[in-house]
């Protein structure tokens, strides 16, 4: 993968509101340009980074998640969206075992990644998350210098040549750069809340990771910052295969290549969150097969 | 129930029984205010009496000559028997802070936390005697005994604050390193450590504070000391300060009293600086966490 391509076009267009209104052309003109995404793609053509086959999770005797399956295709966005406690977040942060430290998670079924199963009992959970990096619903950085915040994971990695340049590759890469590249030093905190979750994206891209977990990223933020936050998943899409989970279809609806639409299940008793309906966005949102679904996009709930 | 009828056009002074509930929530307020008072003069009444008294014995000659004179071997006996005694507590008791906070789980976590509170409730002379039977039983009295009973005091305190900085190092954080494919023990030591140094370090100073003064304890296992010489041997019995106040004050001799308030005196001035500077960086440290 060339980064310093993907960096290059990350930093060329100086104005945020301008990137972001070219780059919302760009998606929406996609479907013609791509003729891999235009109407019925095969997503058996696609390699798949994640298959999940009928994933349940629960916490201690509640069940969260019921029944799962799905294939997130390699180097594209797939979004998950639906209402709240649908199990969006649980799933999620399954896939590189965040739910691990929570007490009486339980997980059946099973997920491979990349034909590897990531609940083996040899699977070790700190490779997991080297190459399945996550960013957080709230900015978290660390309270340390900005430069200190990139450069930490991979110091800890083993990478000692070239920290500086790794670095500012991250930092271009989340389109954070120019604003911070004369105060490296400065402490991370004392950056407003976007540019602290741009620094929380390049922290998690500079150890350049395969998949790049979204967790809600831009829920805590204004539009302008939500605006560069999807303008920055545009320009990392190719390098990283990337989930993101949003309470927000808009954004769903401009940044994903597919969308799975998580809903509450309450056919077995107890309602779980469970997988509705999974396609590409254009068809999530145009035309989806489910009632539910189409409910849920179009405004209409319940 | 009815509650009684008002005039809501009458002047807005107390009516029915509010005088008499003013009366009662200004009583307790006042019984609240000369309670803390109370806690402040004896404070003072103590800190008074020592300075009073202890006041004329100060001079260069009484702090570095040893005895008849002055307290200098007590003094560098307590520095070093303290400072051996955090040597011993302080890694002890941030490793059991990181095991409570960072591996346990919530029932050993529990287990862990109750048992450091019951290690902190024992009386000091039941370590001593403790350590009595453990290093100087047959064998002889030392300044490392001392230590060793010293740092099992201090241990519970050093845990038990540290353990609460630990705590109030945000979980996003521990959870954004793991989320970077970082060790825990990696995250520990560059990330969680450096955020709680402040408190950890506090919880230090306030320990050896009390322990300081600790005399229970140094009775049984330094006490046997002529307090001449300055010793630094710490396989001897050593001269300190609590035990010479005891000395000092059993003396026959008015001058010995005299002393004993001296000795009193640098041992309460070492505390109250140590406690109230640990105060203010524990202050500190709170407020960068928090920022």
């Amino acid at each position: 993968m060339n980064l310093a391509e993907q960096t290059q076009s990350a930093s060329a267009s100086p104005a945020v509101p301008a990137r972001t209104a070219s780059s919302r052309v760009r998606i929406q003109s996609e479907p013609q340009a791509d003729p891999r995404a235009n109407g019925h793609r095969s997503k058996v053509a696609v390699e798949a980074v994640f298959e999940v086959n009928d994933v349940s999770v629960f916490y201690g005797a509640k069940k969260a998640l019921a029944g799962v399956s799905l294939r997130i295709p390699r180097s594209r966005i797939t979004a998950l969206i639906g209402p709240s406690g649908c199990g969006k977040s649980t799933f999620i942060r399954s896939l590189n075992r965040m739910n691990d430290s929570v007490a009486a998670f339980r997980l059946e079924g099973q997920v491979l990644y990349h034909g590897h199963d990531l609940y083996a009992s040899n699977v070790d959970q700190v490779e997991v998350r080297r190459r399945i990096g996550m960013v957080f619903q709230k900015p978290n950085p660390f309270p340390k210098s900005i430069y200190d915040n990139v450069a930490w994971a991979p110091r800890n990695l083993g990478f000692r040549h070239g920290l500086d340049e790794q670095v500012e590759k991250a930092l271009r890469g989340a389109a954070l750069w120019d604003e911070v590249k004369d105060r490296l030093k400065d402490s991370a905190l004392g950056l407003s809340g976007g540019q602290q979750q741009r620094l929380c994206i390049a922290r998690a891209i500079a150890i350049e990771p395969d998949v790049l977990l979204l967790d809600e990223p831009a829920s805590a933020l204004d539009p302008i910052a939500t605006a560069s936050i999807e303008d920055l998943m545009h320009s990392l899409k190719g390098r990283f295969t990337i989930v993101i989970v949003t309470h927000n279809m808009q954004q769903a609806a401009r940044v994903a290549d597919e969308t799975a639409f998580f809903g509450l299940d309450s056919s077995s008793g107890e309602p779980a969150g469970t997988l509705i309906e999974y396609a590409d966005t254009e068809t999530i949102f145009n035309r989806p097969a489910d009632p539910r679904t189409r409910d849920y996009v179009t405004g209409r709930f319940g | 129930m009815n509650v009684a009828a008002f005039d809501p056009a009458a002047p807005l002074t107390p009516s029915g029984n509010l005088r008499r509930r003013r009366a009662f929530s200004r009583l307790a307020e006042y019984g609240a205010t000369v309670a803390a008072l109370f806690a402040v003069a004896v404070l003072a009444i103590v800190i008074y009496a020592v300075v009073a008294r202890g006041a004329g014995a100060l001079s260069l000659d009484f702090l570095f000559t040893g005895t008849p004179t002055g307290i200098g071997p007590a003094i560098a006996g307590t520095a070093l028997i303290v400072a051996v005694a955090t040597a011993l507590a302080m890694p002890l008791g941030v490793l059991i802070a990181l095991f409570v906070t960072e591996f346990a789980g919530a029932r050993v976590a529990a287990t862990s936390r109750l048992t450091l509170d019951l290690l902190n409730g024992l009386p000091s002379i039941i370590i001593g005697l403790f350590v009595f039977g453990l290093l100087v039983d047959h064998h002889k009295q030392s300044g490392f005994a001392g230590s060793v009973a010293l740092a099992i005091i201090m241990l519970p305190l050093i845990a038990r604050g540290s353990q609460e900085v630990l705590l109030l190092v945000p979980g996003g954080l521990r959870e954004a390193a793991d989320a970077l494919g970082v060790s825990r023990w990696r995250t520990v030591l560059g990330m969680i450590l450096p955020s709680a140094l402040g408190g950890i370090l506090t919880a230090t100073v306030l320990a050896v504070a009390r322990a300081a003064g600790e005399t229970a304890p140094l009775i049984l296992l330094s006490s046997v000391f002529d307090g001449k010489q300055m010793t630094l041997n710490v396989g001897e019995a050593m001269p300190n300060i609590p035990v010479s106040i005891f000395q000092l004050s059993e003396e026959a001799n008015p001058e010995g009293f005299t002393r004993a308030w001296g000795a009193s005196l640098v041992l309460i001035a070492f505390i109250l600086f140590a406690s109230v500077g640990a105060r203010a960086m524990h202050a500190r440290s709170r407020r960068k966490m928090s920022s």
